[in-house]
């Protein structure tokens, strides 16, 4: 059966909906008091984690494209590139407002000399433009320098994962995961280039 | 000179019995709602066995933390490194029978019976404030005694220069020490003139009841102006030495975590400011807490470091 465009529609309406899941997830145990001893941290680090699973999957699309000979997963890049990009921003957002209170003064003293949180920042940063021109109208006025901006997936990937990387004091396991994820998704790139 | 000196406490330190109780009244009361209004239950309901134990020298009156927030968020690597993970997994822990191993520079070294110990340490009530590495914070109503009280039991020998403690090694029931988190079985240590302060304490219960697996039974230490993580927990070896031991997050990572881990505002860890804390339980939109030097405790333990460099002796 050929899939026709509501079905599509429908499709995406799913995904969408599926996709602010953690947050909505968090909202309801923020309301039931479900955050444990330290909300802050709690939801710091989950939107920070599905900013991240966000990336993976959006790196996922065009591997998957490549092993399945469909076109259908690059119908949900723009969609998952965003999540990634709502997620980061909502973290990035309760870092700001609760732990540094919008405040210059805490800003200097805790983030100014903290390269794990300005790596975080300069992940944000290379995010920030491929949110920004994510629009078809964007894409058709910026032409082929857009898929040369959009290249910044990958460095922001590599920053995502060593801002993870310092913030843990001993147990690697989690970020070597993400690590593995990642590094898997850019090599089928650059042999499947080869093959072409 | 003797290594035994011991903080003289000005008798004006010394909150009186009067107030002390009236304070202890009002805080028990506050607890005592606060336990209700969470657990209902009828195993909460009954007497604690420690409700009757005196508060002691030191104790602060802050804020004490919830009693869930203090059970359900710990950090205790043997089990998992997952915070609110440890207290479930914690209950796999064999504590009885329960022994310590005591060696090293000492008179009466040997292995001593959990029951033995407590028998010879007459227990009081110390409302500490502690204070993580990771720069979250929280207030508990500890059970216990003096460690100082404990260790002169021993008869350390005047060689001894520092104290050596060390963990339980459980791999059957500790899940975390089947992967190499850290080295095995965890070790801590202090200077014999900071185990023997009068401040640094051992604990066997907390909140009037039994000490919580995952908060370390039977037998911990508490070492309120130090980061968490030297106070060790499920000791079963004290080893008194001439030399400087080694300690598991200094091995683990030797610039980031020193001997000493005194609670210090201006020496920021490696990674990250230690300038404020975030209080347990304060909820999504309290401000963090200055901390303070030395945890608070600056006026009681500063005199210990006179002349060292604290941002090298970190």
């Amino acid at each position: 059966m050929r899939l026709k465009k509501p079905h599509w529609l429908a499709i995406k309406a799913v995904v969408f909906f599926v996709s602010l899941w953690p947050l909505v997830q968090l909202i309801i145990d923020g309301m039931n008091d479900g955050l444990g001893a330290n909300p802050v941290e709690t939801l710091h680090l989950t939107l920070g984690r599905w900013a991240l699973r966000f990336l993976c999957l959006t790196l996922a699309l065009t591997p998957l494209r490549r092993l399945s000979s469909q076109s259908w997963p690059l119908r949900f890049r723009r969609m998952l590139g965003l999540f990634t990009f709502f997620y980061a921003s909502l973290h990035l957002l309760v870092f700001l407002w609760l732990d540094i209170e919008f405040s210059w003064h805490y800003f200097r003293q805790e983030v100014a000399d903290t390269p794990y949180l300005l790596l975080g920042l300069a992940t944000y940063c290379l995010l920030l433009p491929l949110a920004l021109t994510s629009t078809v109208n964007m894409q058709i006025r910026l032409g082929r320098y857009w898929k040369t901006l959009h290249k910044l997936i990958y460095p922001a990937a590599i920053l995502a994962l060593l801002h993870y990387f310092m913030l843990v004091k001993s147990d690697l396991n989690q970020p070597l995961i993400y690590a593995a994820v990642i590094f898997i998704l850019l090599v089928v790139r650059i042999q499947s280039k080869r093959i072409a | 000179m003797s290594m035994f000196r011991l903080a003289s406490i000005k008798s004006s330190e010394i909150t009186p019995r009067e107030i002390f109780q009236a304070r202890r009244k009002i805080i028990k009361a506050s607890l005592g709602l606060t336990a209700a209004a969470l657990l209902p239950t009828a195993a909460h309901a009954e007497k604690k066995p420690f409700e009757a134990v005196p508060i002691g020298p030191y104790s602060g009156d802050f804020p004490v933390t919830d009693y869930e927030d203090v059970t359900h968020y710990t950090n205790y690597y043997e089990f998992t490194t997952n915070k609110t993970g440890s207290t479930m997994l914690a209950q796999a822990l064999k504590t009885e029978p329960w022994q310590v191993e005591v060696s090293g520079e000492v008179e009466k070294p040997g292995v001593y019976h959990l029951e033995d110990i407590l028998k010879k340490n007459s227990l009081q009530e110390r409302i500490y404030r502690f204070r993580c590495v990771e720069a979250w914070s929280m207030v508990v109503p500890w059970i216990g005694f003096p460690l100082s009280d404990m260790l002169k039991t021993f008869k350390p020998t005047s060689r001894a220069k520092f104290v050596e403690f060390t963990t339980v090694y459980q791999p059957e029931n500790m899940p975390g020490q089947r992967s190499k988190s850290l080295d095995w079985p965890y070790t801590e240590g202090l200077r014999i003139d900071e185990a023997m302060h009068p401040l640094s304490f051992i604990a066997t219960g907390m909140y009037d009841d039994e000490l919580p697996k995952q908060n370390g039974a039977p037998l911990r230490l508490v070492v309120p102006w130090k980061y968490g993580f030297k106070s060790i927990k499920a000791i079963v070896k004290i080893r008194f030495t001439e030399t400087m031991p080694q300690t598991a997050w200094h091995k683990a990572a030797p610039d980031e975590y020193g001997f000493y881990a005194n609670v210090n505002p201006n020496v920021p860890h490696p990674r990250w400011s230690q300038a404020r804390e975030r209080i347990l339980g304060a909820g999504l939109f309290a401000s963090k807490r200055d901390t303070e030097m030395f945890n608070g405790y600056a006026e009681h333990v500063a005199y210990l470091y006179k002349g060292m460099d604290l941002s090298r002796y970190i």
